[in-house]
């Protein structure tokens, strides 16, 4: 490649850097905007402040978005930890044993990963409302099942197949007690799958709406992304935009935290499970 | 006991016994393994999909339960003739196509940036890239729509040199309205569809690439006769999931415009009916015309354009 070229593709690459970056540095900026500094028209604060960060956390908000954070930690990690437990087995199955209805399986979680969850929605409305699920944690986690799973079989499966299992009996043939070769050889092997099935699948979940808004009605299960959709600052005089802001800024940290860690690892992850299984 | 015997017999007696038997008993640990995991993906669609069916043969209404009666497809025959909901599909229809086609061409410009850059630079795109399909797409909503909001955002006073009045309200009238959303959903979801192609295009044969340098083909040459048709069914796979998802688009709806102004989506209508009126028969109908709508994408997808999602998973 020529000098020229190589510059050429740095540009590139740095101009896609900022492309992603842009909207989540604007709404940083915008959460360290004083009240009376958010219609100034500008990009940066003219002088930064953390009251929206106070608004929320201690404030007038702290009551609405901290059960809020709460619930959708809680939900979203149980809702994850369930669904990588019911794929783990299912994976096995589909990775090592020869039976008819593994296609089916397979399908059967690329129709559920891309069935319109508002469907779902309606009828579990009205459903969660007569058997006293709704607004309630298992209410939501049971759904957020419908996001988690399919993806988890699917990356985990692709994931599964990859791992040589000759090498259990090897370790067997050389001595190694079943549960021996199992513990040392397979879950080593077999643990990096599934931790970013895990993250993938927690992803889904972390960013659900559409059940968030519908099948809850107060912070006794209301995840993030639904209190701040409804987040209208009735309780104060002044347009929320800041709070928002910031509690958007609080709920992204998490998330980019994930990335930054262990991007080589989701990338694997969600290119396996979608294009080579 | 004699059971055990018995078999033992069995697998003694004939080997093709032994094979059909050990079969059969892999078969039922297969499903011993994965059924619940199968049992819980129906009870959490397939369940619900057939509830909504039969609720939306009833002309039912929350606030009125005692006059529940039975209406047949009348409630379907309600919504196929009324304006909101072909509105509601032109505009989701618009939206889909809109954000599929700039995110694939824009997907795959950053495809290549991302194949062709430095070493030193890729875990930075990578980690980068990653973000706005990691962030929650209420967040993503939020920002664009604080961006372009006249009395919280920036983009009326930076494009004051292109005549933009400082109180231009994008999200008064459809067109613009859309455009922000459109701009919302494509900043989201191009990085996934980019990661999707650069995938694609790590299985096109470098010696199939080499050998068209060789004999003198331009760069653009390479990119229709070799690449391309090497990575369609990446191309195809990537395109299919990113349309069904489009399809579903609601949250930047309802937070930027919450349905107004000309902008509500199917998801959204279906949202509507059930959730704030409270129409559990006209929302079950909707939510059933919107899956069927996303069934016939899919089948127009596979059957049209021969999308073999075996084939994409390299089987």
């Amino acid at each position: 490649m020529s000098t020229r070229e190589k510059v050429g593709w740095g540009i590139g690459g740095l101009l896609i850097i900022i492309y992603c970056l842009f909207p989540i540095a604007w709404i940083v900026s915008l959460s360290f905007k004083s009240s009376s500094d958010i219609s100034n028209g500008e990009f940066l604060p003219t002088s930064a402040t953390s009251e929206n960060y106070a608004t929320i956390l201690t404030g007038d908000a702290a009551e609405l978005f901290l059960p809020a954070l709460r619930n959708s930690f809680g939900i979203c990690l149980i809702a994850t930890a369930l669904a990588c437990l019911l794929a783990m087995f299912a994976a096995y199955a589909i990775a090592r044993l020869d039976f008819p209805g593994k296609k089916i399986i397979l399908s059967t979680a690329l129709a559920v990963a891309i069935f319109p969850v508002i469907s779902i929605v309606t009828p579990l409305f009205n459903l969660w409302r007569e058997i006293g699920l709704y607004d309630t944690w298992p209410g939501l986690i049971l759904p957020y099942l419908s996001l988690t799973l399919p993806i988890s079989i699917w990356t985990l499966s692709a994931f599964f197949r990859e791992i040589p299992w000759e090498m259990e009996q090897a370790a067997q043939v050389d001595g190694a007690t079943p549960w021996q070769a199992f513990r040392k050889v397979i879950v080593p092997l077999a643990a990096p799958g599934v931790f970013t099935t895990a993250i993938i699948a927690f992803f889904l979940a972390w960013n659900d709406f559409v059940y968030g808004i519908s099948l809850t009605s107060t912070s006794a299960s209301r995840p993030v992304p639904a209190a701040l959709g409804l987040f209208t600052g009735a309780s104060q005089f002044e347009s929320p935009t800041g709070p928002i802001a910031a509690a958007a800024v609080i709920v992204t940290i998490p998330v980019v935290v994930l990335v930054l860690i262990f991007q080589r690892r989701i990338v694997a992850g969600l290119t396996n499970g979608a294009v080579k299984g | 006991m004699t059971t055990t015997v018995e078999k033992e017999t069995a697998t003694s007696a004939s080997p093709r016994h032994a094979a059909s038997d050990k079969s059969r008993s892999e078969a039922r640990l297969g499903w011993f393994l994965a059924g619940p995991a199968f049992a819980v993906m129906l009870l959490v669609t397939a369940y619900p999909i057939l509830q909504a069916f039969y609720e939306s043969l009833f002309d039912y209404r929350l606030t009125d339960p005692a006059n529940r009666s039975f209406t047949g497809l009348t409630n379907y025959g309600v919504i196929l003739t009324d304006s909101v909901w072909w509105d509601a599909f032109g505009v989701t229809v618009l939206i889909t196509v809109v954000t599929v086609a700039v995110e694939l061409v824009l997907g795959f410009a950053l495809a290549l940036v991302m194949v062709q850059a430095l070493k030193a630079l890729r875990p930075v795109l990578r980690a980068a890239i990653l973000i706005p399909y990691a962030v929650i797409t209420v967040v993503s909503a939020f920002a664009w729509q604080f961006a372009f909001a006249p009395d919280s955002g920036f983009v009326n006073s930076w494009f004051s040199f292109a005549g933009l009045a400082p109180d231009t309200d994008w999200f008064g009238s459809p067109g613009s309205a859309i455009f922000v959303i459109c701009l919302a959903e494509i900043w989201k979801t191009t990085p996934f569809i980019s990661l999707l192609l650069l995938a694609g295009l790590a299985q096109v044969p470098e010696v199939l690439q080499e050998a068209a340098k060789v004999d003198g083909a331009t760069w653009w040459q390479r990119m229709r006769k070799v690449t391309i048709p090497n990575m369609k069914a990446a191309i195809m796979v990537a395109l299919l999931f990113r349309t069904l998802d489009a399809f579903r688009v609601f949250d930047s709806v309802y937070v930027m415009t919450a349905g107004a102004n000309g902008t509500e989506v199917l998801s959204f209508l279906a949202y509507r009916q059930t959730i704030a009126r409270l129409e559990i028969g006209l929302g079950s109908a909707v939510s059933v015309l919107l899956f069927v709508s996303v069934v016939l994408i899919c089948a127009l997808f596979i059957k049209g354009f021969k999308v073999d999602l075996s084939q994409a998973r390299g089987e």
